[in-house]
């Protein structure tokens, strides 16, 4: 496998993430509208909102409650997903081309993404 | 204002802004978050939290298209990114501990910033080396990519210098929620040496990568709410798929000038209400 060929790899799996996560916002999306059309909304000032949308497991299950809202944030879950998946694969195909310098940038950055997201758990 | 009249409105907003994003190359982030904040008095953390994610959406969406025409180099950008994801993660960090005004200035200056470089743009092709530095050549950052069908060679300078601009434009991106493409392809472009070219569509690809390391310290702040961030992605996404499909047929440098006028205009309003305390 060279360069080339990985990043096509990458790439389209990258487009079929998002493609997946706008499908799940979408659904969510309609859900929300049909339930509360009719409401105010008010974002002027900033309030922090529950662990519910803040955090993967609360997230996770407010969707599967069939919650709107945590449908659409799992969407969003998916959609920062694909980034991460997307470093994960390339250094699956680093590994493939026995590169062993990026095999060990890749896995920085990995390392990186995955402290950042600890703290929505 | 009702949820179907904001849903719409917004999605409207942001359509427009990804359409224009990709027609120039800008990104929509730096139309999206004026708009909420300044027209629908929106606070500026649920702005950047929903333009954050419209930036990945973008970002990953394209990579294929990108990939495709061979421009974009996977070592350049995985190496850089160590970098911009560090830089995001900080830039995280500090937007919880500063008032919205002083986000609100800093991203008019970034604005201006980027309006400017969108139509005094275009580095000498022809002086650009051919080969890498030392740290260049260690690290395998060169490459090669077609210049009218024929595979043309090129290497990577400055390495430090690159690496230390790509850490502001994570913090940038992690600050404010945008993709921060512009300061990337300085850092590569002027300081690396990088092909043009190959720039842009590298940056393109890193952009939804660093986007993604400040996203989790966003998502545990509650700066992403579902609701406002729902239309946002979806019309960004409509939008920038639209304008890359035009792409080839569109009179791009007039194109890039009026929407560097918009940017400016929105630069100042953004500016003025920060230091108003209004935003």
């Amino acid at each position: 496998m060279d360069d080339n060929r990985l990043e096509n790899v990458i790439g389209n799996l990258l487009r079929t993430g998002v493609l997946i996560a706008a499908a799940v916002v979408f659904t969510g999306g309609v859900a929300y509208l049909f339930q509360h059309h009719h409401e105010y909304v008010h974002y002027q000032t900033f309030v922090a909102g529950g662990d519910d949308m803040r955090t993967v497991p609360g997230i996770v299950q407010s969707a599967f409650h069939l919650n709107s809202a945590g449908i659409i944030q799992l969407g969003l879950l998916l959609l920062i997903a694909t980034p991460v998946a997307r470093v994960v694969m390339a250094i699956a195909g680093f590994a493939l081309e026995r590169d062993r310098l990026y095999v060990v940038v890749s896995t920085i950055v990995l390392a990186v993404l995955l402290f950042s997201l600890m703290h929505a758990t | 204002m009702t949820v179907t009249f904001f849903t719409l409105i917004v999605c409207s907003i942001s359509a427009l802004a990804g359409f224009l994003g990709a027609l120039t190359g800008l990104g929509g982030g730096v139309i999206v978050v004026p708009a909420l904040t300044l027209a629908l008095g929106v606070d500026m953390k649920y702005a950047i939290g929903a333009s954050l994610v419209s930036v990945i959406a973008t970002s990953s969406g394209a990579a294929a298209a990108y990939v495709r025409e061979g421009f974009s180099n996977i070592r350049i950008g995985m190496f850089l990114e160590i970098a911009t994801t560090i830089g995001a993660v900080v830039g995280a960090y500090i937007a919880g501990h500063v008032s919205t005004h002083i986000l609100a200035i800093i991203f008019g200056l970034v604005l201006i910033q980027s309006a400017y470089q969108s139509v005094a743009r275009g580095a000498l092709e022809s002086v650009l080396p051919v080969a890498s530095d030392r740290l260049g050549k260690l690290l395998r950052l060169g490459g090669s990519y077609p210049v009218r069908g024929v595979e043309k060679e090129y290497g990577v300078c400055n390495v430090p210098a690159g690496f230390g601009l790509m850490f502001g434009a994570g913090a940038l991106s992690g600050l404010l929620g945008i993709g921060s493409g512009a300061v990337k392809v300085i850092a590569m472009d002027r300081a690396m040496r990088i092909p043009f070219k190959v720039s842009t569509t590298t940056s393109n690809f890193m952009i939804g990568v660093t986007a993604a390391a400040s996203a989790g310290v966003y998502l545990s702040r509650g700066y992403i709410e579902p609701r406002i961030a729902m239309p946002v992605m979806l019309g960004v996404l409509a939008g920038a798929f639209a304008g890359s499909k035009v792409l080839v047929h569109a009179r791009v440098r007039t194109l890039r000038i009026v929407f560097a006028v918009v940017i400016f205009a929105l630069a100042v309003e953004m500016i003025l209400n920060g230091v108003m305390g209004r935003v």
